[in-house]
């Protein structure tokens, strides 16, 4: 299956952005073959309002089912569960960190948006 | 006549001269409406104790999607400019804090599937003090579409002879529109370096929408003329100075108009009020740039 | 790294001239100025700007005379009257159509819905941003065109630069001065802030707005800090306001008389801790010390 991780940058080693709407980059995985590429976030990143809702857009529209990240607002949160996408919440460390910790079944899916929503 | 009452800066004294205006006008005969357009934080009532007449619920539309004919064809999505409408997976989601009330999602759905509906951001209160006819805008908390209660507020209709508006401080969105139609523009000014500064920003403003203008120095000291130079270097004409004095501060503070708690200020306003028929007769808005 | 907000609700509480204190009294700290209608903070603090940016608020609609046919489909849709009906000379012609700039809202229905195509939609300059250099550290600030709108987005990447620094240059202490009001940009100025201090006055103007803007830091979740400004222009009511805070659970940061060396000090382009060293100075020295306790979590009272 795919997955949409927040990245600070381009790589499997970047660290993991904690934002969800304004991060950087999404570092889109397939966990099968583990072939990944980088998705730049900057349009969203600099959005006058509703960066988590396009940011949504943008990762259900790479065909991601779950999205690894730091924090989630309630706008993104609600598109993302409209998406059929899982959200992990709290994830932290490097992305090729992060997608290991899901592989292996440590991470748990949020039920709700852990932060107020942000401008 | 649709006389508002602006300031770039706020604090500089606006409610205070809207509302003694107001007071000594209406003595006079003149059938005054005072229309608080200070959305987010309207003062006006604690000093005018209005009685309230009508209360109404003021809404701007926002989509509603009825899910049985939506094609999930993402056209709302994509005209949308404020992210309130997005599409995934052809299901639409929406978010009405956002929405500005375009209606262009409604307009372009092929399915007919958007129906507007109005959300409620504030209310529009109407009332009478004494002889003053009264409205004002409250904008609910957490609450960012000031100008759309704005509008409303300064659109309800009256009978009276003089609308005082009570605008916004600022020059962006809620001001422009407070002041927007307005007949004469008078801003309120302090004479201190953030007070004189943001008079020049504001001056910009009312001079971008066309309106004849003047100036009201509040808290006038005799040796300081600094907002003299700078009126006379930008060729606007001073209104009213009215004198920088603690129990007018005082009066303000329990919430009693300076205009009866103090009687002898009355003239300052009386002629403030002859000033501005002048000027809005003889130069309206033509002074050099 | 805290970031502190410093907001009024009710303008010309001495909101900017504190912010200037602090930003004095505090160990390199990186400063923003988000109150764009009426940014005074320059005047204090005498920047030195080193970089310039073009500001974009958004989109807005721009009409090609020589493309448009006078059907008036723009003026049909457009909600917020930004459409201007031009006559011709000859009265027999159809009309010409123009964009209100200041009128539009950057909804774009007119450039979806226009048939002969003569309608551009593109990005508006709207003001510039700035990151200056002052006596007291970094600062991020901005200016609006005339008559230009939009400061929410503008807030937030003024914000959002001055942040970046903050954490490039590891410093303690973000000062950010908020806009005034309930609206869109103090809602954009104070969204995940550490601290919000609330700059009031003794007045019945003051109460009743830091009763609005402490529900709205309160909607959001921020910590508030109340601080009454001028608070011997009616002490009681001064006293009231303190009350009131603790029993909704604010804290109270301290109050600050009022003094006419505020305008001195504005008047000497300087900070009213720089300018007086009497008992305005310390106040305001105090008020900070607590804010900091705050910010820092080491006062829970």
């Amino acid at each position: 299956m795919k997955i949409a991780v927040t990245s600070e940058g381009s790589t499997l080693e970047a660290a993991v952005d904690p934002r969800f709407g304004r991060c950087k980059y999404f570092i889109v995985v397939d966990t099968d073959t583990g072939a990944f590429e980088a998705v730049d976030n900057v349009q969203n990143l600099n959005a006058a309002q509703g960066a988590g809702i396009q940011s949504a857009e943008t990762v259900v529209n790479q065909g991601a089912e779950a999205v690894l990240t730091g924090h989630c607002g309630p706008k993104a949160f609600r598109t993302l569960s409209t998406g059929e996408v899982k959200i992990y919440v709290g994830v932290e460390g490097t992305v090729r960190e992060a997608v290991e910790a899901f592989k292996a079944g440590k991470l748990q899916a949020s039920e709700n948006a852990d932060v107020e929503g942000h401008w | 006549m649709k006389i508002a009452i602006a300031s770039g800066k706020g604090g500089t004294g606006k409610t205070t001269v809207a509302t003694c205006l107001a007071q000594v006008l209406a003595e006079t005969g003149l059938r005054v409406r005072y229309l608080d357009c200070d959305v987010e934080e309207p003062n006006g009532h604690l000093f005018l104790h209005p009685e309230i007449y009508e209360s109404k619920p003021v809404t701007v539309p926002v989509p509603e999607v009825d899910r049985e004919k939506c094609v999930g064809c993402g056209l709302c999505a994509k005209i949308c400019q404020y992210a309130a409408i997005a599409c995934v997976k052809k299901k639409v989601v929406t978010f009405p804090e956002l929405c500005h009330g375009c209606g262009g999602c409604a307009r372009v759905c092929p399915a007919g599937a958007i129906r507007e509906v109005g959300r409620g951001i504030g209310v529009a209160e109407t009332g009478r003090s004494c002889k003053i006819d009264f409205a004002q805008g409250c904008l609910r908390v957490g609450e960012a579409m000031s100008p759309s209660l704005i509008r409303q507020v300064r659109d309800i209709p009256t009978g009276a002879e003089l609308d005082i508006i009570d605008a916004p401080p600022g020059t962006s969105c809620p001001a422009i529109t407070a002041i927007r139609g307005a007949d004469f523009v008078l801003l309120v000014t302090e004479p201190t370096p953030f007070g004189l500064n943001d008079l020049a920003l504001a001056l910009d403003m009312v001079r971008e929408l066309d309106i004849p203008r003047a100036v009201v120095v509040n808290r006038h000291e005799d040796e300081n003329l600094s907002a003299r130079k700078f009126c006379s270097e930008r060729h606007v004409q001073i209104a009213a100075e009215i004198p920088d004095d603690r129990r007018v501060a005082e009066a303000y503070s329990q919430g009693l108009l300076p205009v009866i708690a103090l009687p002898e200020y009355r003239p300052y306003f009386l002629d403030l009020w002859a000033n501005v028929n002048k000027l809005a007769t003889g130069t309206p808005g033509k002074e050099p740039a | 790294m805290k970031e502190i907000i410093i907001i009024s609700g009710k303008g010309g509480t001495g909101k900017t001239s504190l912010t200037g204190a602090f930003a004095a009294l505090a160990e390199n700290p990186v400063l923003a100025d988000c109150d764009v209608d009426a940014a005074d903070l320059h005047l204090i603090l005498k920047p030195k700007i080193l970089e310039t940016h073009d500001f974009s608020g958004g989109k807005q609609a721009r009409i090609e005379p020589d493309k448009c046919t006078g059907c008036a489909t723009c003026e049909e849709v457009c909600r917020f009257g930004a459409i201007r009906r031009i006559p011709a000379k000859d009265d027999i012609s159809p009309p010409f159509f123009a964009v209100d700039p200041v009128a539009c809202e950057g909804c774009g229905v007119c450039a979806w819905f226009c048939i002969p195509k003569a309608v551009q939609f593109e990005d508006a300059l709207n003001g510039h941003w700035f990151v200056s250099e002052t006596r007291f550290g970094c600062l991020v600030h901005a200016k609006l065109g005339v008559a230009e709108e939009n400061s929410g987005k503008l807030v937030t990447l003024v914000r959002n630069r001055a942040k970046q620094i903050a954490k490039e240059r590891n410093c303690p202490y973000l000062l950010v001065d908020g806009s005034p009001g309930i609206g869109c940009p103090v809602i954009a100025s104070l969204t995940g802030a550490d601290l919000v201090v609330i700059v009031t006055e003794p007045t019945v103007s003051g109460e009743h707005d830091l009763a609005r803007v402490a529900d709205l830091a309160k909607h959001f979740g921020i910590p508030v800090a109340v601080c009454v400004n001028k608070a011997d222009i009616n002490p009681g009511m001064a006293d009231r306001i303190r009350v009131n805070a603790e029993a909704r659970g604010l804290s109270f940061a301290g109050t600050v008389p009022y003094d006419k060396a505020v305008t001195a000090a504005q008047v000497a382009q300087l900070t009213i801790v720089e300018h007086d060293r009497g008992e305005l100075g310390k106040a305001v020295r105090k008020v900070w010390e607590r804010v900091t306790a705050l910010a820092d979590g080491k006062d829970t009272k």
